[in-house]
């Protein structure tokens, strides 16, 4: 059976990076697919604890009736099974290395500075968290520097794994900018990521599936206000 | 022209074993560098600046770090005995296992060896809710990897030499009976020579991790 033929799934929240990753990738490679949003808030579906019961997590790609899960493995996958081009990650070993290596960093050190951010209690643990930020925004524009090679994306000149990794985090980096009133993407330290990020939300395969920031601050704020009124988070 | 291969690692670190196992299972010749973690080499400084930890693999001058991503590296560049399967989805469920130990079974067990009290209970909890996933995952299988091992075998094996160490310092049993299918995996794993010829020693382990327990639970 033609892969085009077997029905594609995506278990997603709208206003999840990780999510988002997923929905790239199948629209780089054109590939059709339901997308199906979960409402965490009123309890996972039967269908994700089905899918995810180890993590119980979105996203979920569902390929006819296979679950794969993990927004990165998610995306490999995708490359592997739609081969033909465009190729998400690079052909040589090394730059390959090196997009799983800074997509890894993105998501086991950077990203969860930042939502640190958010929960931190007190001004100085906010700055530590806002500091650990602002210096992995420097090795990535030196990163960037190193992988695109003066070409648009880390990718070349398509938007690529590390592209990906990244860019699905732009949205919140604004709602960050927003409510900690710093600028974290700027022409001063990051002035080369600064114009990816625009080339990034412009993409065909980014526009429609990037939240609006507006949207993704109050949702924020919801969140946080739902944490203060629920028990205290163990320390 | 010459091939370069240089690994950077402790004798100890689990996360350098894994990529050992793998050069050697490819037949890879290669330089071991064992670092002092507490005085590093300005190699190892210079080759992973990001986290400035082992394993660093290093080929023909170009560094690698993280363990995942040099499995990854040495699968995709050396590809005789294959770590990872061609299928995409087979390989998804490698590289779900391999994530799963490193976030969430390695960690809660190392929780059951350095925590007390309430925090150690909730640890075990997590560790047996976690095992009992990876038992499952062995069903009809004689290594994660099928027939053969591969990159979720590679990541598991710390399982087979150290949770013994574990258990001997802490007088914990952590995985029992009710891990038929680990355990038996453990057994398999532990008979290929070129997994067990790599073991470090087990006295020294011993040692080195008593060290670690006293450190974590003082005596009062």
């Amino acid at each position: 059976m033609a892969e085009s033929d077997v029905k594609v799934k995506v278990l997603g929240s709208w206003s999840s990076p990780f999510v988002m990753r997923t929905m790239i990738a199948l629209n780089i490679k054109s590939v059709n697919y339901e997308y199906l949003e979960e409402r965490l808030w009123e309890g996972k579906s039967e269908l994700l604890l089905k899918s995810n019961p180890v993590h119980k997590k979105i996203p979920v790609l569902i390929h006819g009736d296979k679950p794969i899960c993990e927004s990165l493995i998610i995306v490999q996958y995708i490359d592997e099974v739609w081969s033909s081009t465009p190729s998400i990650l690079p052909s040589d070993p090394h730059e390959r290395a090196a997009a799983r290596f800074w997509a890894a960093y993105l998501d086991e050190k950077w990203f969860p500075s930042m939502r640190t951010i958010s929960i931190a209690q007190g001004e100085d643990a906010k700055k530590a968290a806002i500091a650990q930020l602002e210096e992995g925004l420097v090795l990535l524009e030196e990163a960037f520097g190193k992988c695109s090679k003066g070409k648009p994306f880390f990718g070349g000149d398509q938007i690529g794994y590390l592209d990906i990794a990244f860019g699905c985090f732009l949205g919140w980096l604004r709602v960050t900018e927003k409510i900690s009133g710093i600028n974290l993407l700027g022409e001063a330290k990051t002035p080369a990521l600064l114009k990816w990020a625009h080339r990034f939300c412009s993409d065909a395969s980014v526009k429609d599936v990037m939240p609006e920031t507006e949207k993704l601050a109050e949702f924020g704020k919801m969140i946080m206000a739902k944490m203060r009124g629920a028990a205290p988070p163990k320390s | 022209m010459a091939e370069e291969v240089k690994l950077f690692k402790t004798w100890s670190t689990p996360f350098g074993l894994r990529v050992v196992w793998a050069l050697k299972l490819k037949g890879i010749q290669y330089d071991a560098i064992d670092e002092d973690l507490s005085n590093k080499s300005a190699l190892l400084l210079q080759y992973n600046p990001v986290y400035k930890k082992v394993p660093v693999l290093v080929h023909n001058g170009k560094p690698i770090s993280e363990s995942l991503v040099i499995l990854e590296y040495i699968d995709e560049t050396w590809k005789q005995n294959p770590i990872l399967p061609q299928d995409p989805l087979e390989k998804a469920r490698e590289r779900f296992w391999a994530k799963f130990n490193d976030e969430k079974l390695l960690p809660s067990i190392w929780g059951v060896f350095t925590k007390e009290g309430k925090e150690r209970e909730e640890a075990i909890a997590d560790s047996l809710e976690n095992l009992q996933f990876v038992e499952e995952e062995l069903t009809g299988k004689k290594f994660f990897g099928g027939e053969k091992i591969g990159l979720a075998d590679l990541v598991f094996g710390w399982l087979a030499y150290l949770i013994c160490v574990f258990e001997e310092v802490t007088g914990l049993k952590i995985i029992d009976e009710r891990f038929p299918l680990l355990l038996a995996w453990i057994q398999e794993f532990s008979e290929l020579p070129i997994i067990k010829d790599n073991f470090p020693p087990h006295d020294k382990l011993i040692i080195r991790y008593q060290a670690f327990y006293e450190k974590y639970h003082p005596a009062k």
